[in-house]
């Protein structure tokens, strides 16, 4: 082995018999790091489902481009804007479809118990084809009879087991607001933070439904450009024409509004910030007695070290490294758990908890930083390891 | 001069400073010549220790000379103090081995320091070291299964074991019975013999005075006496 490797690995080999040696107090330290790990990866996890069921409608709607009032903060409480503005896209010569979309929200009777729950409605012109929702093209017929509805699958279940009703009996009578509604089949939304049921209908059937909004009002209008037509250059043009009363945006420039309401406009995005923070000063703290009462109760032996000629750097080396050590040992198992715990929480919560590459690597660099400032903390307590006192 | 292991010249150590200094080494000239074993004594508090510590560069030399296997101390840096240790075997009170390695691995932490060895060649030589010590066959034993004797002979040979310039050893008896005391003392003269390392010792004990080639005693941080008496003369009330 080359002499800068044995830099390197003597005092990693030696972090590593020292924590092998005493199996209960590794099986803490590893315990500890496991307990950061997990509960950093269930913060993110949480977080980055909440922000992405928040923006789980916007996402779904597959349009090129979007018109949007820009007092509306979220799309669950939109500002409206005059349905001319869709007309007024229509006039560029790249704008192939422009169609304006409803939203508002009702209470909907759980058909299985008849309790009520707040839920979105979509309401949009379903002939131009711009809004694609999966399961939504073959109820397009059954959607232009008057009041009928598409449910959203991925509703929360206290809405009701409609899928299970629709199998059993086919197109069945529900009620939604006050009004009696007909449900003729499933589409898929996504339940979302301001909303977690949505029922999806044609523009008609959504003015039938909501008597009290001013009929040339829209909250959203979804355009869609002609083939090989250029977004940026098409949304740069809309700008030009567009009045102040509309903000015009890409779908990902839709979603990160969305977000950024969720994430700035709202406590949730510091709650979880704050948990993950918690979960690394804990494991820190953890990491770091451990390290710390090692060093501390073989203070001769390490001064012994010193005495036959081993520097500070490799001693520090060593402790750098059984934080290192631990980091890695504790994270293998911690990855293991998160990856279970999102399967079982999130069948429990409906939320889509899902482990993600990046986020590993995210969470195992926080983890390995908090184990190599344990390891800098702990190091400190070396310089009492004084070879002049050992005699 | 400069041929001599160990050289001090005008000596003088203070613990504390300003005021509160307290002077412990007084004007100490002593010399050691090549495979010479030289044990110090005196009073608890006379400061041996100190005088120790500072020739086997664990301590800063605040003033007068003191040259150890060529390396002159005084002003010394903090890495040339380090490389210095390299070369010189430490024996303490306890036997101060590192309890989650075994003896031979205890013994090749000597070795880890010095370049151009592979691992393999640490463990032979690491055997071979306890062997000599007569441990050849615990050298897979933790130092918990070794009675104090076996650990401070394990001790000794990680001293010894990095071919060391110098052997420094306070009291390595003081935690040992009689007779265990003794074969580790006779056991170290004897590997130091063959090898030619010279040994400074310090020691209360009376039964190991008869391996010393010298004797310094020391009273309240001055050289006392020191007489040229060889192993076998007797001492005076010892
Ligand atoms: N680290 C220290 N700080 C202050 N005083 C010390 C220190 N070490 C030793 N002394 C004092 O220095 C004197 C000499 O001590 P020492 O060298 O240990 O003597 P010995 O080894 O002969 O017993 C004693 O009075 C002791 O109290
Ligand atoms: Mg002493």
């Amino acid at each position: 082995m080359k002499p800068g490797l044995n830099a390197l690995f003597l005092p990693l080999r030696l972090a590593w018999r020292q924590l092998r040696a005493e199996k209960a107090r590794l099986a803490s330290a590893i315990a500890g790091v496991m307990f950061a790990c997990v509960l950093v990866f269930m913060q993110l996890g949480f977080r980055a489902a909440l922000f992405d069921s928040a923006s789980a409608l916007l996402a779904s709607m597959r349009a090129d481009i979007f018109l949007m009032q820009p007092l509306t903060t979220a799309s669950f409480r939109p500002e409206t804007f005059p349905r001319a503005r869709a007309s007024q896209a229509l006039a560029l010569p790249e704008v192939w479809a422009a169609v304006p979309i409803y939203m508002a929200q009702t209470t909907w009777r759980n058909p299985e118990n008849g309790s009520r729950r707040a839920m979105q409605l979509i309401g949009f012109d379903m002939e131009a084809g711009v809004m694609g929702f999966p399961g939504l093209a073959p109820l397009l017929e059954a959607l232009k009879r008057p009041d009928t509805i598409a449910f959203d699958r991925r509703s929360r279940p206290e809405f009701g087991n409609v899928a299970r009703l629709l199998a059993e009996r086919g197109p069945f009578q529900g009620q939604l607001g006050n009004h009696r509604v007909e449900i003729v089949g499933l589409v898929e939304v996504g339940a979302s933070f301001g909303a977690d049921g949505n029922a999806v209908m044609s523009e008609v059937n959504f003015r039938r439904l909501t008597t009290n909004r001013v009929a040339t009002t829209v909250d959203l209008v979804a355009i869609k450009l002609v083939p090989g037509a250029n977004r940026d250059a098409a949304i740069a043009r809309l700008r030009q024409v567009m009045p102040g009363d509309v903000m015009v945006m890409s779908q990902p420039q839709l979603v990160a509004h969305e977000r950024a309401y969720w994430e700035n406009g709202t406590p949730i995005g510091f709650i979880f910030a704050f948990g993950s923070l918690m979960g690394l000063i804990v494991g820190m703290v953890i990491v770091y007695q451990i390290l710390f009462s090692d060093i501390a109760s073989h203070l001769r032996e390490y001064a012994t070290l010193k005495a036959m000629g081993y520097s500070n750097g490799f001693l520090g080396r060593a402790v750098l490294s059984a934080a290192l050590l631990l980091a890695v040992l504790g994270f293998i198992p911690g990855l293991g758990l998160s990856w279970v715990l999102y399967a079982v929480v999130g069948k429990a919560t409906f939320l889509p908890l899902a482990m993600d590459a990046i986020r590993a690597v995210g969470v195992f660099a926080l983890i390995f930083s908090m184990c190599a400032a344990a390891g800098f903390l702990a190091m400190r307590k070396l310089r009492d390891a004084n070879p002049a006192d050992m005699f | 001069m400069d041929t001599m292991p160990v050289a001090v010249r005008g000596l003088n150590y203070s613990y504390g400073t300003g005021d509160m200094a307290r002077p412990v080494l007084r004007d100490i000239d002593l010399t050691l010549a090549p495979g010479e074993i030289v044990l110090l004594t005196g009073p608890s508090g006379s400061g041996k220790t100190t005088l120790l510590t500072l020739i086997g560069a664990l301590r800063a030399v605040q003033q007068g000379s003191c040259a150890v296997l060529g390396q002159e101390l005084l002003g010394a840096k903090e890495a040339q103090r380090v490389a210095l240790r390299r070369r010189i075997g430490f024996i303490f009170q306890s036997h101060n081995l590192l309890g989650f390695l075994t003896a031979r691995q205890n013994v090749a932490m000597a070795l880890e320091l010095l370049p151009g060895l592979t691992e393999a060649g640490r463990l032979a030589r690491a055997g071979a070291m306890l062997t000599s010590v007569g441990l050849g066959d615990r050298g897979e034993d933790r130092p918990d299964r070794l009675s104090g004797g076996q650990r401070q002979r394990v001790a000794v040979a990680r001293a010894l074991s990095a071919d060391p310039g110098l052997i420094l050893a306070d009291e390595p008896t003081a935690a040992l019975d009689r007779q265990s005391g003794g074969d580790v003392v006779r056991l170290l003269r004897d590997l130091a013999k063959q090898r030619g390392v010279p040994i400074l010792l310090v020691t209360h004990d009376p039964r190991i005075l008869d391996v010393a080639d010298r004797i310094v005693a020391m009273e309240d941080g001055r050289i006392v006496q020191a007489d040229g008496r060889t192993a076998s003369g007797p001492r005076p009330g010892g």
